[in-house]
């Protein structure tokens, strides 16, 4: 009997032990063989699976880059949809090791999530779509509208605060997915459908009829979408946070993933240093000094996958606007790789 | 102390080799171990998530919530706390699971007894019913009645509509609202009064019958009471209620009380699939019952109608009031499948919204879980008590 509580009392003290072990992410990574990324549930142009079930859009570059980075083989993702409710709790609890699912950067998050963003993927902002023949023509013209929106969202949040703040009245209709969120404005539940402006041009072309659409020029909030890690593994948050720059650094550079090859043999040092012929840098991220290489090769730089995804090669058509280099008047900056 | 008096009654055998020292030792440890159990995994969750840096504890539902919702049985605006939100999302649960239990207990029963009905078309009517609403899952039932229903409905410009009174679209029900004055209240004291008279008389009438045998007609003077008494004082009142109708403006109707489609859909579906469960307990109950009951009933003259109410179904209630409660239980939970079609009830509005804004997943999922437990166990208390009553007294 002693004996019988002698053990179970050890076998408590070894569970309480083994309890708050936080192994390094890309450690886990290596062993696993791949990476596993948290996208949306479908939204084109972001992340979205085709009818063969390959997934596509920036968000799964971004992916795709971590894994090129880290494995040296962009393939070696597997991708978990989750919708806008379940995408903290998933990163949180280890399910993903990195969200990259068109989700808002904001102070409570970063701050009082457990999570870290560790970039900007795409500068957007909210707006409305309505029903052409509503005839409206401002956002200011919506006192009374009913709204539809998707759960969970720092959308839900803006839209409170501008009616407020405009001493406009509304009624949210509140959905699950962006699905249920565009088939209750396709069948009229609601007047308008509210969400980041890329997204609205996404959904617009999941209507069925696209041109009884339009969105309203307002922009009502900064929705700047990037990939987020779980706080705590810095190691892990610098790989994210600097595949990006150097898809941005690369578009900087002028590197592409057709010419990368012939770049190599570049004068430049900046590109030499990015493409690891000399002085690589992959060392104090822990990674092969290729990584930036593997990246653009398989990938592209930031101007390629925004081009491919959502930009001009796409159906989204969606211009670079802030989206941009800092050289031609936009957001998109990388810190010097060096 | 225990342990002594244990010593002394039994000095011949150890304390520790008694079988009842023994059984209380190993229940305290069983207990203990459960408790320590719970508590390793509570301090350990803990500690991990003040590890990661992520927020805990309750001091979050007094922030302000800062979004809005559509339906709100309490006054509530962007403003109000995260703690609003969750007795906003609690009333919403509670007014559809007790209009879903009531429509569905009216509901089974009728289905339930009309399959047991001699009419052979009656009888197929309502077995066809049960077995396609039984067997379809309710999901599917809500989106039916959401997407493909409700859908279909015309454009708030070119609503169905009664008497500019009541509309109906796709946003929803539109009826009009009583505007109450202060005089109404004597409308309420005289239903209140009305009532009181209605049970007096059946009390009445059970006492005379239990004398004398001697029976008089009941239902109809008394609904005539209940009606009539109000309606007299409310014209002697002067009719203090105006009615505030439903108007279109602007992009939708206002004023009026707005009955959501996603509440219409969810009831729909939830009273549909809830009531051929209950119809199936009916029948099983009443089929319990020994078929001598039914000739003895009618050996003594009694009505159909008198020999159902009378005799079968409150022998029945005995075998019907488990199962029923069962349902009442399982539609209340349903009721968290609203999250799917956006009706907001504490899970789409609680552990949705809230718990996406606040990111404070334990804490809000614990709470949620913690209201459906004391639903469940409310309804069931309420049942079983009820059962106690018309359980069988034996004499």
């Amino acid at each position: 009997m002693k004996k019988q509580f002698v053990s179970a009392v050890a076998a408590l003290g070894l569970l309480a032990t083994s309890a708050a072990s936080m192994a390094g992410t890309l450690d886990d990574v290596k062993s696993k063989g791949f990476v596993q990324c948290g996208v949306s549930t479908g939204l084109p142009g972001f992340s979205n699976p085709d009818d063969k079930g390959n997934w596509t859009g920036i968000d799964v570059d971004v992916c795709r880059a971590v894994a090129a980075a880290t494995l040296g083989d962009a393939s070696k993702v597997k991708y978990v949809p989750l919708n806008a409710k379940e995408r903290f709790t998933a990163l949180q609890s280890g399910e993903v090791d990195v969200l990259s699912r068109n989700t808002t950067w904001t102070l409570t998050r970063d701050g009082s999530l457990g999570l870290n963003f560790t970039g900007v993927t795409y500068y957007d902002g909210q707006g409305f779509m309505i029903n052409k023949n509503l005839g409206v023509k401002s956002a200011k013209d919506l006192d009374g509208a009913a709204v539809c929106i998707q759960a969970g969202t720092t959308t839900e949040l803006n839209l409170a605060d501008y009616f407020r703040q405009h001493g406009m009245k509304y009624q949210a209709v509140v959905f699950d997915t962006s699905d249920q969120t565009v088939k209750g404005f396709e069948s009229g539940r609601c007047d308008v459908l509210t969400s980041d402006a890329s997204q609205l041009y996404a959904l617009r072309i999941k209507l069925a009829k696209p041109e009884s659409a339009m969105v309203l020029p307002e922009i009502i909030s900064k929705e700047p979408l990037g990939p987020v890690v779980r706080q705590g593994d810095d190691a892990w948050f610098n790989i994210v946070k600097w595949t990006l720059f150097a898809t941005v650094a690369a578009e900087e550079l002028g590197v592409t993933s057709k010419n990368v090859d012939e770049m190599k043999s570049s004068t430049n040092p900046n590109i030499k240093r990015l493409l690891g012929v000399d002085a690589g840098q992959g060392k104090n991220l822990g990674l092969p000094d290729t990584w930036a290489y593997n990246i653009i090769k398989q990938i592209g730089n930031y101007g390629e996958m925004f081009d491919r995804n959502v930009g001009k090669g796409s159906a989204l058509g969606i211009d670079r606007g802030i989206n941009a280099l800092w050289t031609q008047g936009g957001l998109q900056y990388a810190p010097p790789i060096r | 102390m225990a342990k002594k008096t244990i010593e002394q009654e039994k000095s011949k055998t150890k304390f520790w080799n008694d079988p009842k020292v023994r059984a209380i030792f190993f229940q305290i440890l069983a207990i203990g171990a459960v408790a320590a159990f719970f508590l390793y995994i509570i301090n350990n969750a803990l500690t991990n998530m003040e590890q990661r840096g992520i927020t805990t504890g309750f001091g979050f539902l007094e922030d302000p919530a800062g979004f809005g919702i559509i339906q709100t049985l309490i006054p509530y605006d962007e403003t109000y706390s995260y703690g609003r939100t969750f007795f906003v999302g609690l009333l919403n649960t509670i007014l559809v699971s007790i209009m879903g239990i009531f429509l569905a207990t009216i509901l089974g029963f009728a289905i339930g007894i009309a399959r047991l009905s001699q009419n052979w078309l009656i009888a197929k009517v309502a077995s066809t019913y049960i077995e396609i609403f039984r067997n379809l899952p309710l999901l599917l039932q809500i989106f039916f009645w959401y997407f493909a229903v409700l859908r279909v409905l015309p454009s708030p410009r070119n609503s169905l509509s009664m008497g500019e009174a009541v509309f109906f679209n796709v946003r929803g029900l539109y009826i009009p609202a009583p505007i109450t004055e202060s005089a109404f209240i004597a409308v309420w004291i005289a239903l209140a009064i009305a009532i009181i008279i209605v049970i007096g008389m059946y009390r009445y009438e059970h006492k005379l019958q239990k004398e004398t045998g001697k029976t008089f007609p009941l239902f109809l003077p008394s609904v005539g009471i209940v009606i009539g008494l109000p309606l007299i004082v409310f014209f002697l009142a002067g009719s203090p209620m105006t009615w505030e109708y439903p108007e279109l403006r602007g992009f939708n109707f206002t004023g009026g009380i707005t009955i959501i489609p996603e509440l219409m859909a969810l009831l729909v579906a939830l009273t549909i699939y809830t009531a051929a469960f209950i119809a199936e307990v009916v029948r099983s109950g009443i089929e319990a019952i020994p078929r001598g009951q039914s000739e003895a009933a009618n050996a003594l003259g009694l009505t159909n109608g008198q020999r159902l109410r009378l005799i079968i179904i409150p022998q029945a209630m005995r075998v019907i009031i488990p199962p029923l409660t069962n349902q009442y239980l399982n539609l209340t939970k349903n009721s968290s499948l609203a999250t799917a079609i956006g009706y907001p009830d504490l899970v789409s509005v609680f552990a949705g919204t809230t718990l996406n804004q606040t990111g404070q997943a334990v804490e809000i999922i614990f709470m949620t879980m913690a209201v459906y437990l004391t639903l469940s166990l409310t309804t069931s208390a309420l049942m079983n008590w009820y059962n106690k009553r018309i359980a069988l007294v034996e004499r």
